[in-house]
């Protein structure tokens, strides 16, 4: 072990688990931290991932990648970038919402909460990505589920389950994901100053049509508002496609590409959230595209908002309490998770929407197949 | 057959009337089907090898029926077979004699269709193609492409997280569902995810797809579409050996290129095709390779040049590539017939579904090739090259004495190979009752019991398609013990952490 207190291969885990049955004390498994903000503060014993670290195989022709859990994100994202590939989730790292610096995300913390980026919208999720797993569960016994290769159904789908648990189900010792080649060339179009409701016009129009957007994303400011599409591959299908779209939303205004830098920092500022400024407690809402300003609508002007997979995951900056922002998600359909708040706050709001009675009792039978004893019910959540 | 389903309960099947009649009692008129003649259509899926009349089977028409049969065969101990068309190849909807078959066939209707959000609300019973049809008016196709595609039923796709020919490129059916309702054993109906990407708590929809009808019964599906690509063009490359069309694979895979298409047929394979719908496949090559690219013409200009570079660059000794759609289809009707094609052969055929690492493709060729010669049975290859999900069809007769006998035994080493090679069990077709008895081969005790506990926390009585998946099904109360006090664990006694 390099470091006391922190497991260094499966069997730690599977003894840190063993110690703390034993000892009836919560667990909370944690790998770099950026996210340790998010939900109920609560001390408990921390089972860290971050001694679990490194490449376990990589063949970039299969499009497989086994990793441990606690390597950084940063350090998987370089590895593959160096074979030309990427996780197309493109893996979110919370870092930045709480004024931290990028990097610090492991790739078991990032898949474990199943958050993905802009390219979500068009790449899958996380859970799209996961294809197999070794675990340690609440039980104290190792287990693998899924598989080393691209395409199988064999048995249930356990990784779509351990992508977005956060932590609630067991401690994976060892993650498979999916690979796909990078995109060659990328292109960002901007329309400007589109209301909120034309702008996820433009973006359904957009991702309605054969010109294949990568990413889409809505960053109101008034007048000054920028509706951006990302389209990127081959240079010349990219060029072509950029042309379709010049076409296609000729009506919504002038499509303009944005030089690259300025391109990049758009989409940062979609993992930053800087627009939003640092003040007001943060939401994540996730609704269908057609009914995200009905989303925000009861918020009428207390809320700052930025767009992302065409409208379909709204960030929401805003004072105006828990219940009237879930029962503004819950009425489009939708579900708002609190990321972003005091101390306070958090104690008294769960972060996650509350779900029907009949969903949480099978959500609560599913925790307790793998962790009967609640181990890893820390009150987080 | 060799299969062992579990022993029908007697004491259900002396209760038939009684079962029968509180079924009508929610199914009225024709709904309840109990006549050995009319049971008879339901007595296999598309794994024909095994046959069992059902109970009785019933036909419910609307969500509430389901919800009051399930909660009714809950209360009183009698078990469930759902079925959506019955395609399946690994005998997934094959019914039990103690159990009541729940046929979701009248549940044929589209709910809704939204061009805005990209999405098709259906019902289970509505087949895979009609939902393309329902939408390619507007330019629209729904992506996974099973072979079955006319008949399946995008229930039993949910089910069983079917894939095709395309899944390479846009994934599996599990990819490409937003949401669904589901009924429980209990009776209880809840709805899972909705129009939205990603849900609010655990990913229940996940697993839910492909638990192969042992968690719920799904009476409603959300799925995905997608704009249809502006154009699609084909290869047809012939290679003198297997290795150089693995390699031509792994090439194009390194280049960057995800084809939407890329398969692979083996000499048996391409003769019988050739023979049997003349698609101008070249006889004198060891391996034929279909790539498909799909996108803006643009793209597809570009790529299918790269393509034939690689294809050239790896010995291709012919290289066609489709001028129009017509050429286009004629390229894949010799790989859409392989099946029927092989099927000219010998009477009877076993069509096997393991997915290996691509690069060991040339090594498990060779040794499927001396098991063909140690079984005495032929085998024709055909392979979706890009994501490695090889299906071998076994050539057989069931009419001779231990063929068919043979036959598994072959399939259960092919399986076995797969998973040796670093491979699995299945690629798409699902365990059912086919591969069960092979889970061991690629999960330990410990692991099957992790996934069992799934279905206890749905269905702790394991009423619900019981016999499948599972080798052994172990009670519910049994799996749930943890023995944390008393030192029944071996764990150190001094803490490490």
């Amino acid at each position: 072990m390099s470091e006391p207190g922190v497991p260094t291969c499966e069997q730690d885990v599977a003894d840190a688990v063993a110690d703390a049955l034993r000892d009836g004390v919560k667990l909370a498994i944690g790998g770099g931290g950026s996210k340790a903000a998010i939900g109920s503060p609560v001390a408990v014993r921390a089972l860290s991932m971050t001694g679990l670290r490194g490449v376990v195989d990589y063949d970039p022709a299969e499009l497989v990648l086994t990793v441990r859990p606690g390597t950084p994100l940063a350090e998987v994202q370089a590895l593959v970038a160096g074979s030309g590939q990427m996780l197309a989730f493109e893996p979110f790292d919370h870092g930045p919402i709480f004024g931290r610096d990028v990097g610090a995300a492991t790739i078991g913390g990032v898949v474990a909460a199943g958050v993905s980026g802009s390219q979500r919208v068009s790449a899958g999720a996380a859970r799209d990505h996961l294809l197999g797993f070794r675990a340690v569960s609440g039980r104290g016994e190792m287990f693998v589920a899924g598989a080393r290769v691209v395409k199988n159904v064999t048995g249930f789908d356990l990784p779509k389950l351990a992508a977005g648990s956060w932590g609630r189900l067991f401690a994976m010792t060892e993650l498979t994901l999916k690979v796909l080649p990078a995109p060659r060339e990328a292109r960002t179009l901007r329309l400007a100053g589109l209301p909120d409701e034309v702008a996820i016009r433009a973006m359904s129009r957009a991702m309605g049509s054969q010109a294949d957007v990568a990413a889409a994303a809505h960053l109101p400011a008034g007048a000054d508002s920028t509706t951006i599409l990302r389209v990127q591959g081959f240079g010349p299908s990219v060029s072509a496609r950029c042309a379709m779209l010049e076409a296609l939303l000729a009506d919504f205004g002038p499509l303009m590409t944005l030089p690259a830098d300025e391109a990049d920092a758009m989409w940062e500022s979609l993992r930053t959230l800087a627009p939003l400024g640092s003040e007001r407690p943060v939401w994540r809402v996730n609704v269908a595209p057609g009914r995200a300003c009905q989303a925000i609508a009861p918020l009428d002007g207390e809320a700052a908002c930025l767009f992302d997979w065409a409208g379909g995951l709204i960030w929401i900056a805003s004072d105006a309490g828990a219940d009237r922002i879930r029962a503004a998600a819950s009425s489009a359909g939708g579900h708002a998770m609190l990321i972003r708040a005091g101390a306070d706050m958090r104690a008294q709001v769960p972060a996650f929407h509350p779900q029907p009675d009949g969903i949480a009792r099978v959500e609560e039978r599913v925790r307790r197949a793998f962790d009967p004893a609640g181990l890893f019910e820390t009150g987080r959540f | 057959m060799s299969l062992s389903m579990p022993p029908p309960a007697q004491d259900i099947l002396s209760r038939r009337a009684e079962i029968a009649a509180a079924l009508r009692a929610i199914v009225p008129g024709e709904g309840v089907i109990t006549d050995d003649a009319r049971l008879a259509p339901y007595e296999s899926d598309g794994l024909t090898a095994y046959r069992q009349h059902p109970l009785m089977v019933v036909l419910p028409e609307t969500t509430q029926q389901v919800s009051r049969i399930l909660a009714w065969c809950h209360a009183h101990g009698v078990k469930v077979v759902p079925r959506g068309s019955g395609t399946s190849l690994s005998g997934g909807a094959l019914p039990l004699a103690d159990a009541v078959l729940l046929g979701l066939g009248k549940f044929n209707r589209i709910l809704d269709i939204d061009y805005d959000d990209r999405l098709v609300v259906a019902q289970p019973g509505v087949t895979n193609l009609a939902i393309t049809r329902a939408v390619e008016g507007r330019g629209f196709y729904y992506a996974p492409d099973p072979s079955s595609q006319i008949a399946c039923s995008i229930g039993g796709n949910f089910a069983e997280n079917s894939g095709g020919v395309h899944c390479l490129k846009y994934g599996l059916t599990t990819n490409n569902v937003l949401g669904c309702e589901i009924v429980l054993m209990d009776g209880e109906i809840v709805r899972v995810g909705g129009r939205h990407l990603d849900p609010a708590g655990l990913d229940l929809l996940g697993v839910l797809v492909g638990s192969e009808g042992l968690l719920g019964v799904v009476t409603e599906v959300t799925v995905r579409i997608l704009p249809q690509p502006e154009t699609a063009r084909a290869l047809l490359i012939g290679f003198p050996d297997a290795e150089s069309a693995g390699q031509c694979v792994a090439d194009t895979i390194a280049a960057g290129i995800i084809p939407a298409g890329m398969e692979m047929m083996d000499r048996p394979a391409i003769h019988a095709a050739e023979a049997f719908v003349q698609a101008g496949y070249p006889l004198d090559v060891e391996a034929l390779l279909i790539v498909e690219l799909d996108g803006p013409m643009a793209e597809c200009d570009h790529l299918i040049a790269e393509v034939e570079a690689i294809a050239r660059r790896n010995k291709a000794s012919s290289v066609r590539m489709s001028r129009d759609e017509a050429e286009r289809a004629a390229f894949w009707a010799g790989r859409k017939a392989a099946f029927p094609a092989v099927g000219r052969l010998a009477p009877d055929y076993y069509c096997m579904d393991g997915t290996i690492p691509r690069r060991r493709l040339p090594e498990v060729l060779e040794e499927l090739e001396r098991l063909s010669k140690h079984y005495g049975l032929a085998v024709a290859n055909v392979f979706h090259a890009g994501d490695g999900n090889l299906h071998p069809l076994i050539l057989y007769d069931a009419n001779k004495p231990g063929e068919l006998d043979r036959a598994e035994a072959f399939g259960s080493d092919i399986l076995r190979l797969c998973v040796q090679v670093g491979g699995v069990l299945t690629g798409e077709h699902g365990v059912g009752v086919e591969k069960r008895d092979l889970m061991p081969e690629m999960f330990t005790e410990t692991d099957l019991a992790h996934q069992q506990r799934l279905k206890c926390a749905f269905d702790p009585d394991l009423l619900l398609n019981p016999g499948k998946v599972f080798p052994r099904l172990h009670r519910c109360a049994e799996l749930g013990r943890m023995h944390v006090h008393g030192g029944a664990l071996p764990f150190p006694d001094l803490p490490r952490f």
